[in-house]
């Protein structure tokens, strides 16, 4: 299992995956945006997603719960 | 003179615009977002007017809210600093049916320079050097593909309406070519609302040489010297400096002189910046863009000058002579700015957070431009920038040398800065040498 958090604080523009759709390591899962910057949260390994704990319009401080991937 | 201004925008450039302001005793209004309420330019300006929420769309974007603290304050002119609504003709044109002076050039100006493709087509039949590329916005990837194919690879694909280097990447083939217009085309219409896309000739061994022209109300042009800004990442300016060691005197003379003519083309009236990238082999120039609005990095041109350009522009603006003799001008020594960023060092990615402890370096020849102090929270809403630390030397040794001492004396605690960046950009051997260009930063990171 393999969490996958937030850098920074962020909203977050787009959620890319779905709980339960299969990633490989490197894919996109949800793209952050911060100070006029886009930023792509990867997964470090492949597998499912088995929870996604962001919406789109959301805020995340830093360290936040992003994803889990089993 | 004007009598009050209003000044449309935050951080260092709204404090920077206010003590220009206060100098020559023309009475200030800020205006701030909900998440800005704590920042210096605030409290600096005369008085102050929250006009929102935190999201730039409901606060520094927003033309109504902006106009109505102006109508409540009594504001007799705007100043919109660079960014947000600095590059709307429309605002400027709300600003001017209001009755009140806008401290910018023409709206039809804003309007032909901000169209990349239009600016482009204007400036060749001016007789100013462009870059080989499209005429007419590429209408699909295909369109996209032929029009390379005329042009020649590497290309860059940017989008017409575009700025701050959002949208634009460079593609060496076809297959590169489709995916970077899917994704400039997305950011075009996601971050400037229109999906034109422009393909020009990539230059892999550029400088970006701008420079800094001034519009008079006697309609004359002038051009105050050149800025360097190759060093970048994300093709977003981190540091410039002038004079460009690159340029030589013809070089200058010449660059200078399209300068002048791009902006006599339009009629140019106020501050303006004529961006261009000059190639490291040939020490060929071409005309990249205008940028209709005061410049970031204008700081390093007033050092080596000593002209308030913001002076300038309230002169111009209320319709009087500028401040100094346009013969007289003689630059002198060397200047340097660095931008101090909220983000990482080492990959470049934000670092939003609050601000514990801040100390700005002083000494002979160093300016510090800052839009924050201790205690400040910087937020993910608006662009990273805290601070713009300038160094002024008698020679470009001297500048480096002051700029990397100031850079040691530079303490922000709390959250991640270039600055350690910096540091090592001053000790580059690359940088050092002068001998430099756009692909410095990604060679220091490859390293």
């Amino acid at each position: 299992m393999a969490e996958v958090r937030a850098e920074m604080v962020a909203n977050v523009w787009r959620v890319v995956v779905a709980e339960g759709d299969h990633v490989e390591d490197g894919d996109t899962l949800v793209i952050l945006e911060s100070m006029k910057m886009e930023i792509p949260v990867l997964a470090e390994q492949s597998g499912t997603v088995s929870k996604l704990h962001v919406a789109e319009g959301d805020v995340v401080q830093e360290d936040d719960l992003i994803a889990v991937i089993d | 003179m004007l009598d009050s201004v209003l000044v449309a925008n935050r951080g260092e450039i709204a404090r920077r615009v206010i003590r220009t302001a206060r100098r020559l005793g023309v009475r200030t209004v800020a205006v701030y977002s909900e998440a800005d309420a704590g920042l210096p330019y605030v409290r600096e300006a005369g008085e102050s007017v929250c006009i929102g929420p935190a999201s730039p769309a409901q606060s520094y974007l927003d033309a109504e809210v902006i106009l109505a603290a102006a109508r409540r304050t009594g504001a007799g002119a705007i100043h919109p600093g660079y960014g947000f609504l600095s590059e709307s003709p429309d605002f400027a044109r709300r600003v001017i049916a209001e009755g009140l002076t806008w401290i910018g050039p023409q709206p039809d100006s804003i309007e032909q320079m901000g169209d990349k493709i239009r600016a482009r087509n204007l400036m060749e039949k001016a007789g100013v050097p462009v870059a080989p590329g499209s005429h007419e916005p590429a209408a699909d990837a295909d369109a996209a593909v032929a029009e390379a194919e005329r042009i020649g690879y590497p290309v860059m694909v940017k989008a017409a309406a575009g700025g701050g280097g959002i949208g634009m990447s460079a593609a060496g083939d076809a297959a590169a070519l489709r995916a970077a217009f899917g994704t400039a085309r997305s950011r075009a219409e996601r971050f400037f609302g229109s999906p034109e896309i422009l393909i020009e000739r990539y230059l892999p061994r550029a400088r970006h040489v701008e420079v800094q022209i001034l519009g008079l109300a006697d309609g004359r042009v002038l051009a105050l010297g050149e800025r360097d800004c190759s060093v970048q990442r994300r093709h977003q300016k981190v540091a410039e400096e002038t004079p460009s060691p690159a340029v030589g005197p013809a070089l200058r003379s010449r660059m200078l002189a399209a300068a002048v003519r791009a902006g006599e083309a339009v009629g140019y009236l106020n501050a303006g910046t004529v961006e261009c990238l000059v190639d490291s082999d040939s020490g060929d120039f071409v005309f990249l863009e205008m940028n209709t609005r005061l410049q970031v990095e204008h700081p390093v041109t007033e050092l080596v000058t000593g002209i308030d350009v913001v002076e300038q522009q309230f002169l111009i603006a209320s319709g009087s002579g500028i401040s100094f003799d346009p013969e007289a001008v003689r630059p002198s020594g060397h200047a340097i700015e660095l931008r101090v960023y909220a983000e990482d060092p080492r990959r470049f990615l934000p670092s939003p957070g609050t601000i514990t402890g801040w100390a700005e370096p002083a000494g002979p020849g160093i300016r510090v431009d800052s839009g924050y102090e201790a205690g400040n929270t910087v937020t993910p809403f608006y662009d990273p920038l805290l601070a713009k630390l300038c160094a002024h030397g008698d020679s470009r040794a001297e500048a480096i040398e002051r700029a990397r001492e100031a850079v040691g004396g530079f303490q922000v605690g709390g959250l991640k800065t270039n600055l350690p960046f910096h540091a090592e950009l001053l000790a580059s051997p690359e940088f050092v040498s002068g001998d430099y260009d756009t692909g410095i930063v990604s060679r220091m990171r490859s390293a």
